[in-house]
């Protein structure tokens, strides 16, 4: 099949973008959407041209690393798929589609389809983890844990940090990305010592990057490609308000310390 | 050179224990004045950080992705081994350590392995305590399950995506000394090359991926933990930007690199469907525990597999290993695969493709359990290949997926370079010739946990270190050799891309230094990839400049340094006259088709020092010596 991408060109972060009209010939159906934009970029290296700038690693849908719009959808039209796991066999002989970078405040764009998404990291930074220092565990079957409990803090922990429900959101949020960590640790028995810090240090720092506020439109959970249930931002919302009205002050008192 | 595998005396279970005692200590006041570099942020170099910071280390630590929590650790599929005998089947960690050693094909060091069994027990406390959600029973407890090669059930498992969990684990607890201000991350930052000083490793230069910079670090001990070199096939189950750059130029520093053609054929990956593919898929190998393996009995037979009846089927790992049936070690299946592609009784449009069938499974258990074991990779089956592995059998074809060899290390993880420490798949010690299933994320993780915490700290406490900075000779040399090989490659402007000489490169290591190597071909493969090498620095097209992100760039210096690593695998395959594990020299096989392995002359590490661009490298033998395991032919009859 052919089909004619425009395509997002910046050369960096302070420079000004604009679409470009491609042709993509001769795609074949079995082709990854990545593979197809490589043959793309290999013909433009082969005409003295600039390829495409993307961002990609494991190719198999779990690194996090690729993504963009596609049609204006993130991670294109095939649910519960990231862009490197979305096949051509999606798409028609003919099609015409508009490939843009992640947009959001959060995500300076840095050349062409990539952009840095530091802040999830420094998110995560703030209270996303568990403190246990190396050596310090208890055995492992010392805390039995629910299934249930355990089962639904994996469908949270399945997050790939790829930015694609800030994309999606029309606030830009980070609600879904920072709910599922708050959700994964606060259901497990081990998580619950800084239940209440986690909450608050990490939606801090989630305000603090800029990302919008939450308006329960649920774009987000449309486009995660590890469906993502919108339930994390609930609990997120429970466990902050929880830790804000209870406590306060020994709250602020460990922040500080 | 001289290899010193530092392996404690006495009695092997105590081994770790008397060697720990005898390490020097750091005092905790003094570890916030030594400056470490760790490079990558996977299993090996996220638990070593995290950990080190931990200790009150300052740490720097490098990763060539955005950000650490996406190093290749993360698409793990099937699981994490440890001796914890929770099921009560027998296990022990004189069986994981038997069975790794024996897996190994008696190619690697009793000691390390051993070491590694008795910390499989301390990485699972640690994961749990970290929130890592492992699978669990209804009671609440760790559930467990047998993996590839193994008649226990000692595998720990986070659905399908237990290299994700047990990496964000790691992940948070680095963020978390991060935010502490104990260890500073540099993401999007690729490490071009060491600087030794007065025979120590004292740092590395690191280009910025975004501004092109090239910039100088100085440490008081460099860690590697880049992980494997197989991207060198170009078609492999690695990330694409999975590269051998940082371990290539710490051999061109004086490492030794040690068994480069033992690499792993990992059996059960999606076949390749065109010219265009830019990478091969795994499917976890639990698949095998629940999944049967067959082709039809008849030569060509193009029907589709439900239209092939029972009896003219052929379960030929079933029929051939009757004891350990479509489990048999890695190795093992991928051989057997290939050997009835070969006869000719492939499927699939291109004959290179087994069946692997649920449909039994499915009738006994019910699609709900299936589903539940196995959901996700199923999902990952249909999307890739448009086909819906509940109602036809998957196809599966071997593909390269780890590589067993890497940077010589002592005991103590230590490389030929005093002061570089090598973690993980990067170096080259617990896994023999060949690598058991779910003992990957183990050994990154004993790496980076438990052993390098220790170990990096008695070098510190044991040799006295110069001061030394960014303007020192040594570093300003490194730097200026760094910027003008980016010159170089930008200044070639010839007229084939990075990409047509990797895949070319690629084939022509799978087609000679794949599943099965000999002399004359091994011989031939070296010719071609000198030509090749040649043809590329003359005729490959880098396009844009070396000071802003630059994809093409990143790409050309990687695949140039596969090229010589790449000649290095096949003459270390053609030294070695034998066959063991994933290193089968058709020259040297039993009447039935199996390995046959020649302790008497290659029972050793073979480790290679660099010696310059156009003189043969020098080949340095550490013999192994097996007290505990005697080896004998494996058999999974």
């Amino acid at each position: 099949m052919n089909l004619t991408l425009h395509v997002w060109r910046q050369a960096k972060a302070s420079a000004p973008g604009r679409m470009e009209r491609y042709e993509a010939k001769d795609v074949s159906p079995d082709m990854s959407f990545l593979e197809m934009l490589d043959v793309v970029n290999e013909k433009l290296i082969a005409d003295g041209k600039t390829p495409i700038t993307f961002e990609h690693d494991c190719r198999e849908g779990i690194c996090g690393s690729c993504g963009f719009m596609i049609n204006g959808v993130a991670h294109g039209p095939k649910s519960g798929t990231t862009v490197c796991q979305l096949h051509m066999r999606s798409f028609k002989d003919g099609d015409e589609l508009y490939l843009e970078p992640w947009r959001a405040k959060a995500f300076p764009v840095l050349k062409d389809l990539m952009v840095d998404r530091n802040a999830f990291d420094r998110i995560i930074a703030a209270g996303g983890y568990i403190t246990a220092r190396t050596g310090s565990a208890p055995d492992g079957n010392a805390i039995p844990v629910p299934k249930a409990s355990s089962d639904q803090a994996m469908d949270a922990a399945a997050c790939i940090g790829c930015g694609a429900c800030v994309a999606a959101c029309p606030n830009a949020s980070a609600a879904l990305f920072s709910g599922a960590k708050i959700s994964h640790l606060g259901l497990l028995p081990q998580g619950q010592a800084e239940r209440e810090r986690r909450a608050l240090r990490m939606v801090a720092q989630v305000k603090a990057e800029q990302f919008g506020n939450c308006t329960n439109i649920g774009e987000c959970e449309a486009v995660c490609p590890k469906h993502i249930p919108l339930a994390v931002i609930a609990r997120m919302n429970r466990d902050y308000l929880k830790a804000s009205w209870k406590d306060r002050g020994a709250v602020k008192q460990d922040e500080s310390a | 050179m001289k290899l010193d595998s530092r392996v404690p005396s006495g009695p092997i279970e105590q081994a770790w224990e008397k060697a720990r005692f005898d390490m020097k200590l750091v005092n905790p006041a003094n570890k916030r004045k030594f400056n470490v570099i760790v490079v990558g942020s996977g299993l090996g170099g996220g638990a070593a950080a995290a950990s080190l910071g931990e200790l009150g280390y300052n740490v720097k630590c490098f990763c060539f992705q955005d950000s650490p929590r996406r190093a290749h650790s993360i698409a793990a599929q099937g699981g994490i081994n440890a001796a914890k005998n929770y099921q009560n089947d027998g296990d022990s960690i004189y069986r994981l350590f038997y069975d790794t050693v024996k897996g190994g094909d008696f190619r690697a060091r009793e000691y390390n392995v051993y070491r590694l069994a008795q910390n499989s027990v301390s990485i699972i406390d640690q994961c749990v305590a970290q929130g890592v959600p492992f699978a669990r029973e209804y009671g609440g407890l760790l559930a467990n399950r047998s993996f590839g090669g193994a008649q226990v059930s000692r595998t720990f498992y986070a659905r399908g995506q237990t290299g994700q969990q047990l990496l964000l684990g790691a992940y948070q607890a680095l963020e978390a000394q991060i935010d502490a201000g104990r260890v500073t991350m540099y993401p999007r930052t690729e490490m071009l090359d060491l600087v030794v000083i007065d025979g120590k490793a004292r740092g590395i230069i690191t280009r910025n991926l975004v501004t092109g910079k090239i910039e100088s670090h100085v440490a008081d001990a460099v860690i590697l933990a880049t992980g494997g070199y197989g991207n060198v096939f170009y078609l492999s189950t690695n990330a694409k930007g999975s590269n051998c750059t940082a371990i290539w130029r710490a051999h061109k520093r004086g490492a030794a690199f040690a068994n480069p053609c033992f690499t792993q054929i990992h059996p059960t990956c999606i076949p390749v469907s065109g010219d265009y593919q830019s990478k091969l898929t795994l499917m976890s190998e639990s698949l095998r525990n629940d999944g049967r393996i067959w082709v039809p009995k008849e030569k060509g037979d193009k029907r589709t597999p439900s239209q092939i009846p029972e009896g003219e089927r052929d379960y030929y790992l079933e029929r051939r290993y009757p004891s350990f049936g479509n489990l048999v070690p890695r190795d093992v299946a991928s051989r057997a695969a290939k050997a009835v592609c070969d006869e000719g009784r492939g499927v699939g449009e291109t004959g290179l493709g087994v069946y692997l069938d649920f449909a039994e499974s499915i009738r006994r258990l019910g699609r709900s359990t299936i589903e539940e074991r196995y959901g996700n990779l199923f999902e990952m089956y249909e999307r890739i290949t448009g086909e819906n592995p509940y109602e036809t059998p998957m196809r599966i074809y071997p593909a390269i997926h780890y590589t067993m060899g890497g940077l010589w290390v002592d005991y103590q993880l230590m490389s030929t370079i005093p002061g570089l420490f090598v973690l993980g798949e990067a170096n080259f010690s617990d896994h023999g010739a060949n690598r058991l299933g779910a003992s990957a994320l183990m050994q990154g993780l004993s790496d980076g946990y438990f052993v390098i915490p220790y170990t990096l700290g008695n070098y510190l406490a044991s040799n006295k270190l110069s001061k030394v900075d960014t303007g020192a000779p040594e570093f300003q040399a490194v730097a200026a050799e760094v910027e003008q090989g980016v010159q170089k490659l930008l200044s070639i402007k010839g007229k084939r891309t990075v990409a047509s000489f990797h895949r070319e490169l690629g084939k022509i290591i799978w087609d000679y230094c794949g599943m099965a190597r000999n002399a004359e071909g091994l011989k031939h493969a070296i010719g071609r990839v000198r030509e090749l090498r040649h043809e590329f620095w003359t005729n490959v097209n880098v396009p844009g400049s070396g000071d802003d992100l630059n994809q093409q760039l990143e790409g050309a210096g990687r695949v140039a340094d596969f090229f010589e690593l790449g000649e290095l695998m096949c003459l270390d395959a053609l030294e070695r006259n034998e066959s063991c594990g994933g290193h089968f020299r058709e020259e040297y096989q039993t009447d039935e088709g199996e390995a046959l392995r020649d302790d008497e002359n290659f029972q050793y590490v073979a480790a290679w020092e660099y010696k310059g661009p156009d003189t043969p490298p020098e080949l340095h033998k550490e013999p192994l010596e097996f007290e505990y395991v005697h080896p004998a032919q494996r058999s999974y009859k």
